[in-house]
């Protein structure tokens, strides 16, 4: 079964080409680890699967990009709908200058569920998940912007899980974060891989190697290798994939 | 050459130190000026010229306001009781009415009589009142000076009347002027808020880049149009346009100034409030259309709410420049000197006012005085929009 993939995707930013001819597949309840040097594509390619680049003018996209067999960039299409099914995690946290409350209760709002008793289920049931709510239980109405950047990041985990969304784009969740705080998120996307698909974009390879069941590792706009993350650390085929697991460069 | 050039930053520093020094200076001397001039209506008499009132020594009446004043003499009050006299009836008398009492012979070729007569005449007719130049007066004087009373803030901002230059006792009421201001303000603000917003928010959100670098200088040209211009277009266009609309027998009314002042505030709403839109985080609007929202929710749950202060700002600076416009609605809203009570009537402003009418008033008399207390109104009037605009941009920052 395959929650997510990417067929023969070439990605340009005006003339740039950015992506490559890249064909990719994600199974459900699956961590898939996108690594590479900067600049290679991995973000990029990372947002095709919620639309997020349509943000940016004059771009291009070919080959077809399918979430739960259906072509998310169909013409019948909405793509706040498809939005909706598919959560993300930024690099920096970037909660809503609202109270925490709120800041999860967001997704549902926008999506006309105002009712409070269902809100209120939802947020604690989403702050547990992202193993937030024990932190700030007694504190829901205070502003999300009072809390410290670990836990925004987690809160900003919530925000996208409130949703209930299939798959779970990560794009180095945990880049901006401390020793402490990266390690309680680590262990927030081990949990999470029971219910989500997630892919997660990172620079660092022992989280790569830590939570992720497949790597996959670009470079210069193309994928070079995809596998088991145990084969692509131990035994990768190519050798590109070997310097740079080795350090030899990026 | 080190020596040199130590030298060099030393008179440099000297140079910007002096050049702010003279700015804070005259920006301060000016306003002591404004305000010493302005300030000066309150406390003089209300009569020009040396100008004095004087009745017989028998009359028991010591003070009389400009109110009671301007009542004798439009003859209106006829009796001293009715201000504080015996029951006796007020024979008004003017210098000019000296003529009626006195021949020419009398007074003396070069009138060096005339203090002697007017002693003969408050004496003949004890409920006179006289209203003679100071200078006239006998040495030996046979009545007392009534005490004019000062005019009041109070009569200042709330009187209706406005009539500046009015024998013997002039009116200073400018309650008309600053409703008409607030009239014309508000209607501009009715017409420039939504369309000023509304552009903000197409150029910084839905147009595309090289429509607004084409729109935004388009928009900030506008700003920098002389008043005159947009008064003469408001003149010419706008004017008739009200009068046959509303089949109005004159077109110079407060929609006039308001529409002409309207347009004139919107590029100062649009400017502001488009860079404050814009300077909402992507990674926010992000957030939120990651999370389904569309386009417009996104609009109005993160980026106008992020952007509240900002256009807030962009508000409050609009009035400001609504309210302190001369120019065009001079030429517009027809000068009318009575409350405005609808915006279908002729009305003016406080800066029209003192437009039209410096020129005329005389240095230092009491007109230019109560022209410069106008300027403290609009002043205090522009300072309190300046001060919530600059709490409103502070309470941002934390
Ligand atoms: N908005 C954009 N316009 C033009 N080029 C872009 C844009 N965003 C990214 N690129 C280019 O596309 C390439 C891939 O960028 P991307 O952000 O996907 O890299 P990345 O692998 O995520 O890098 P990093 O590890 O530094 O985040 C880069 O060469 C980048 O310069
Ligand atoms: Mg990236």
């Amino acid at each position: 079964m395959i929650q997510a993939e990417a067929k023969n995707v070439n990605f340009y930013y005006g003339d740039f080409h950015a992506l490559k001819n890249i064909s990719m597949t994600f199974e459900p309840s699956t961590v898939t680890a996108l690594i590479g040097p900067s600049g290679c594509g991995k973000s990029t390619f990372l947002r095709l699967f919620n639309r997020m680049n349509e943000l940016i003018g004059n771009t291009k996209l070919e080959g077809s990009v399918t979430v739960d067999g259906k072509d998310i960039y169909a013409r019948d299409v909405q793509v706040d709908e498809i939005r909706k099914r598919i959560g993300m995690v930024f690099q920096k946290p970037n909660p809503f200058p609202k109270s925490i409350y709120e800041n999860v209760a967001y997704g549902l709002r926008v999506n006309g569920t105002n009712k409070k008793s269902v809100l209120d289920e939802v947020v604690e049931n989403s702050l547990k998940k992202a193993a937030l709510w024990e932190e700030v239980k007694d504190n829901l109405r205070k502003s999300a912007m009072a809390l410290s950047g670990g836990q925004q990041q987690r809160l900003c985990i919530a925000r996208a899980l409130a949703v209930e969304p299939h798959l779970l784009l990560m794009d180095e969740p945990a880049s901006a974060l401390d020793p402490i705080s990266t390690s309680k998120v680590e262990d927030l996307i081990f949990e999470l891989k029971q219910q989500y698909t997630i892919i997660i974009v990172t620079h660092n390879l022992q989280q790569a190697g830590r939570i992720s069941d497949y790597t996959g590792f670009f470079y210069l706009g193309s994928l070079i290798e995809h596998d088991k993350t145990q084969k692509m650390f131990l035994n990768p085929a190519d050798e590109r994939t070997q310097s740079y697991i080795t350090g030899r460069f990026g | 050459m080190k020596r040199f050039r130590r030298i060099l930053e030393k008179f440099i520093e000297g140079i910007l130190l002096s050049s702010s020094t003279i700015t804070s200076l005259t920006v301060i001397l000016i306003i002591l000026f404004l305000f010493r001039e302005g300030l000066g209506l309150f406390n003089r008499s209300p009569l020009e010229h040396n100008f004095i009132i004087a009745v017989s020594k028998q009359n028991p009446v010591q003070d009389l306001s400009s109110d009671q004043l301007k009542a004798i003499f439009n003859q209106d009050i006829t009796n001293w009781s009715k201000v504080g006299g015996v029951k006796d009836s007020i024979i008004l008398f003017t210098i000019n009415d000296i003529t009626n009492y006195f021949s020419e012979e009398e007074l003396g070729a070069s009138l060096e009589n005339l203090p002697q007569k007017l002693n003969e005449f408050i004496e003949a007719n004890p409920g006179a009142l006289m209203h003679v130049s100071e200078k006239y007066l006998p040495k030996k004087f046979n009545g007392h000076t009534i005490h004019v009373k000062n005019i009041s803030v109070g009569d200042f901002l709330f009187g209706k009347q406005w009539y500046p230059t009015s024998e013997p006792i002039p009116s200073f009421g400018i309650w008309p002027m600053i409703i008409g201001t607030f009239l014309v303000t508000f209607g501009a603000l009715l017409i420039a808020l939504p369309l000023g917003l509304a552009t903000a928010l197409f150029l910084a959100e839905v147009a595309d880049i090289r429509l607004r670098n084409l729109v935004k200088p388009l928009v900030e040209l506008l700003a920098g149009i002389p008043s005159v211009v947009y008064g003469f277009f408001g003149l010419i266009v706008i004017v008739p346009l009200i009068q046959g609309l509303f089949k109005l027998d004159v077109g110079e009314t407060v929609l006039a100034g308001s529409i002409v002042l309207g347009i004139m505030a919107l590029p100062t709403i649009v400017t502001i409030a488009e860079d404050a839109l814009r300077t909402t985080p992507l990674s926010l609007k992000e957030a939120s259309l990651a999370l389904g929202a569309t386009r417009w929710q996104t609009l109005r749950k993160v980026t106008i709410p992020y952007a509240k202060s900002g256009i807030s700002a962009a508000v409050i600076l609009g009035i400001g420049r609504a309210i302190g416009e001369t120019m065009a609605v001079l030429m517009v809203t027809g000068n009318a000197s009575n409350v405005p009570h609808s915006f279908l009537v002729p009305a003016r402003t406080l800066p029209a006012t003192i437009a039209a009418e410096l020129g005329e008033a005389p240095y230092g008399g009491l007109h230019f005085k109560a022209l410069f207390a106008l300027g403290i109104v609009l002043f205090l009037f522009t300072i309190i929009i300046n001060l919530t605009v600059a709490y409103i941009r502070n309470r941002e920052k934390k």
